[in-house]
């Protein structure tokens, strides 16, 4: 195995929350979005990141991209530890990584034409481009990812969601960086449209040679694309994985449950299923349980779970789970 | 054989290969032509400001030439008639009303668009730094626009407009001094909305320039509410310069502006020289409906929702 293009160290990002009507000298509670996370992620590889909302999906990738303050540990982009950064690094290091958002239309600036929302990365990074091959790259650009070069004067309220997502990943790719992050880049789309997103990611990513970190919930979505999966719970993960393995033979009891609620586009099979169903609801991230996160719902609980806790255990040939108890 | 529908099509494919986008102010323009009250305040606007820069070459007289001759016969003498050449009659002292109503009118405008100017420069730009900025910086920024409104401004504008003389300039910089606070406000509150949207965290994520964001993401996308805030202001800074002139403190003679002049025609109410007050306060009350109506135009025009 090469060097890890990304390589995250027992990450925890805390956010302070204040009280309401407190007083000022009041201590601000502090939400543990992500804690104690390690992953790496090798160059060419598609990493899935799945979990229900608040699970800290999002949060881990704006640390990644340096939008959140880290709290702990450590995250190395080519072996370099991204909080003794400089500026220069720090710039080379928001040239290569680069983001999809969530929301399409909401990711792009309404005032702004389509071709200076693409070109505007460019613009920044590279201010001396001739205005000419600014717009021949952003025409290019807007090609390869499906779109009429001729709408680059049109405003975003003027295309479809879908469309939308295909600038913004025009927007991401126009740099040629190394590492993309989508962040649930195919939920606010329709299903059909969802299918073109993901396989043009797929199709860029092969012919661009790009890393990528891919966040949804969906997990069907997901195995279709990612090489691993992370399952992560309340801002931990629960289990690590090669993608066929885990959404074939899940070990960790939440992982299970979280197979189990996929549906299955069939009635009859879907309603023949036996499924552990997970009672209650999340924890709140304020006051995380003890130990183990997972063991307010779940069904393999038991008295030392409030222990210590779990560590990730080898469970599989490069399948890893944080229960004691895994399958 | 080319027919007539292909040469349409061919034409409308020609037009597609250049097609241009319809931005959001272009679809507000549109709106706001739709708006008739609107449309004609905007008329009536550009009526009033053609009124108060050509209007000077129509007059018989300077503004500042005293009619002697008329002197204690106004009442009389100096009614307002197209063959004397004081189309709007004459003032107390035997000038031309007309060309005085013109100087008002141009310097009541003067002083409302310099006003709501310096609100919109120096309060956008101060509102969406605080905004962006956020934390401590805006804390205090903010604290300071609280102190400054808390100060009586009237009080401290005839205290400066006694210590340092009253002059035009001296007005025009103590209405500089207020009319921002309130944008600032509305700009900062903006601010907050905008800057947590997923574009201008995608610019902080491509590493642009906290200045350059305040200026491509932010103060564009704060503009309509500004501008219709401006227009609305504009009326707001001659209400205001009317009441210091009205007082005796602002315009200084021989200079004048609708408030000074509406002040004289009303001490002479009882006189029967009663157009001495009709004519300025008649562009006075059109050139504020007139913004009024501008205003609330671009304000429907400007934010759709809110309708």
């Amino acid at each position: 195995m090469s060097e890890p293009i990304l390589s995250v160290r027992d990450l925890s990002v805390t956010f302070d929350v204040r009280p309401q009507n407190a007083w000022p000298w009041t201590p601000s509670l502090k939400l543990q979005a992500v804690s104690g996370l390690s992953i790496d992620l090798q160059p060419g590889e598609t990493l899935g990141l799945v979990g229900e909302s608040g699970s800290g999906k999002s949060t881990l990738a704006r640390a990644i991209i340096g939008t959140v303050p880290v709290s702990g540990g450590d995250i190395l982009y080519k072996g370099q530890s991204l909080m003794a950064m400089g500026r220069q690094e720090r710039r080379k290091h928001r040239r290569d990584v680069q983001m999809v958002f969530q929301d399409p239309l909401a990711s792009l600036n309404p005032r702004m034409t389509v071709g200076d929302i693409i070109a505007e990365p460019l613009v920044t990074h590279e201010p001396d481009t001739p205005r000419k091959d600014v717009k021949s790259r952003v025409g290019e650009l807007m090609e390869r990812v499906g779109l009429l070069p001729n709408l680059i004067n049109r405003y975003p309220h003027e295309f479809s969601g879908g469309q939308c997502q295909r600038i913004g990943i025009a927007r991401a790719l126009i740099l040629k960086p190394k590492l993309m992050i989508c962040d649930e880049p195919v939920s606010a789309l329709d299903v059909s449209v969802q299918a073109q997103v993901v396989n043009l990611l797929t199709e860029l990513q092969k012919d661009m040679g790009l890393s990528m970190i891919f966040i949804a919930h969906d997990l069907s979505v997901v195995k279709h694309i990612s090489d691993r999966i992370v399952v992560m719970y309340l801002g931990r993960p629960m289990e690590i994985g090669p993608s066929k393995a885990v959404c074939r033979a899940p070990t960790h009891p939440y992982t299970q449950a979280l197979i189990a609620s996929v549906p299955i586009p069939d009635p009859k099979a879907e309603r023949a299923r036996v499924r552990p169903i997970l009672e209650g609801d999340l924890p709140s991230p304020l006051a995380p349980p003890s130990g183990c996160v997972f063991r307010t719902r779940c069904p393999k609980v038991q008295a030392v779970c409030a222990g210590d806790r779990p560590v990730m255990d080898t469970s599989g040939p490069d399948q890893m789970a944080a229960c004691p108890f895994h399958d | 054989m080319i027919t007539q529908t292909d040469v349409k099509m061919l034409e409308e494919t020609a037009h597609l290969a250049q097609v241009r986008g319809r931005s959001l102010w272009e679809d507000a323009r549109v709106r706001f032509f739709r708006n008739k009250a609107a449309v004609a305040g905007l008329f009536v606007l550009i009526a009033i400001c053609a009124f108060a820069l050509f209007g000077g070459l129509f007059a018989k007289f300077e503004p500042d030439y005293v009619d002697f001759s008329l002197m204690g016969a106004n009442a009389y003498q100096g009614v307002p008639s197209l063959s004397s050449g004081h189309y709007f009659g004459t003032d107390i002292d035997g000038r031309d009303l007309f060309a005085r109503t013109v100087q008002g009118t141009s310097i009541s405008l003067l002083v409302g668009i310099v006003g709501s100017l310096v609100a919109v420069v120096v309060g956008t730009l101060y509102g969406a730094t605080a905004g962006y900025v956020g934390g401590r910086t805006d804390g205090i920024m903010m604290r300071i626009v609280d102190i400054l409104m808390s100060i009586p401004f009237m009080f401290v504008l005839i205290l400066m407009l006694v210590i340092f003389g009253r002059s035009i300039l001296m007005l025009f910089i103590g209405i500089g001094l207020i009319s921002w606070l309130n944008m600032a406000r509305i700009a900062r509150g903006q601010t907050l909305t905008i800057k947590n949207k997923e574009f201008v965290e995608a610019a902080i994520a491509t590493g642009v320039s906290p200045f350059t964001i305040i200026l491509r993401h932010i103060i564009p996308n704060l503009l309509g509410i500004v501008i219709v805030y401006a227009t609305l202001l504009v009326p707001e800074m001659i209400i205001f310069e009317s009441f210091i002139s009205y007082l005796g403190l602002g315009v200084q003679e021989p200079n004048t502006s609708l408030g000074a002049l509406i002040n004289a025609g009303a001490s002479q109410m009882t006189n029967g020289t009663l157009w001495m007050l009709f004519y300025p306060l008649g562009f006075f009350l059109i050139t504020l409906f007139a913004f009024f109506f501008v205003g609330d135009g671009l304000r429907d025009a400007l934010d759709p929702k809110d309708r």
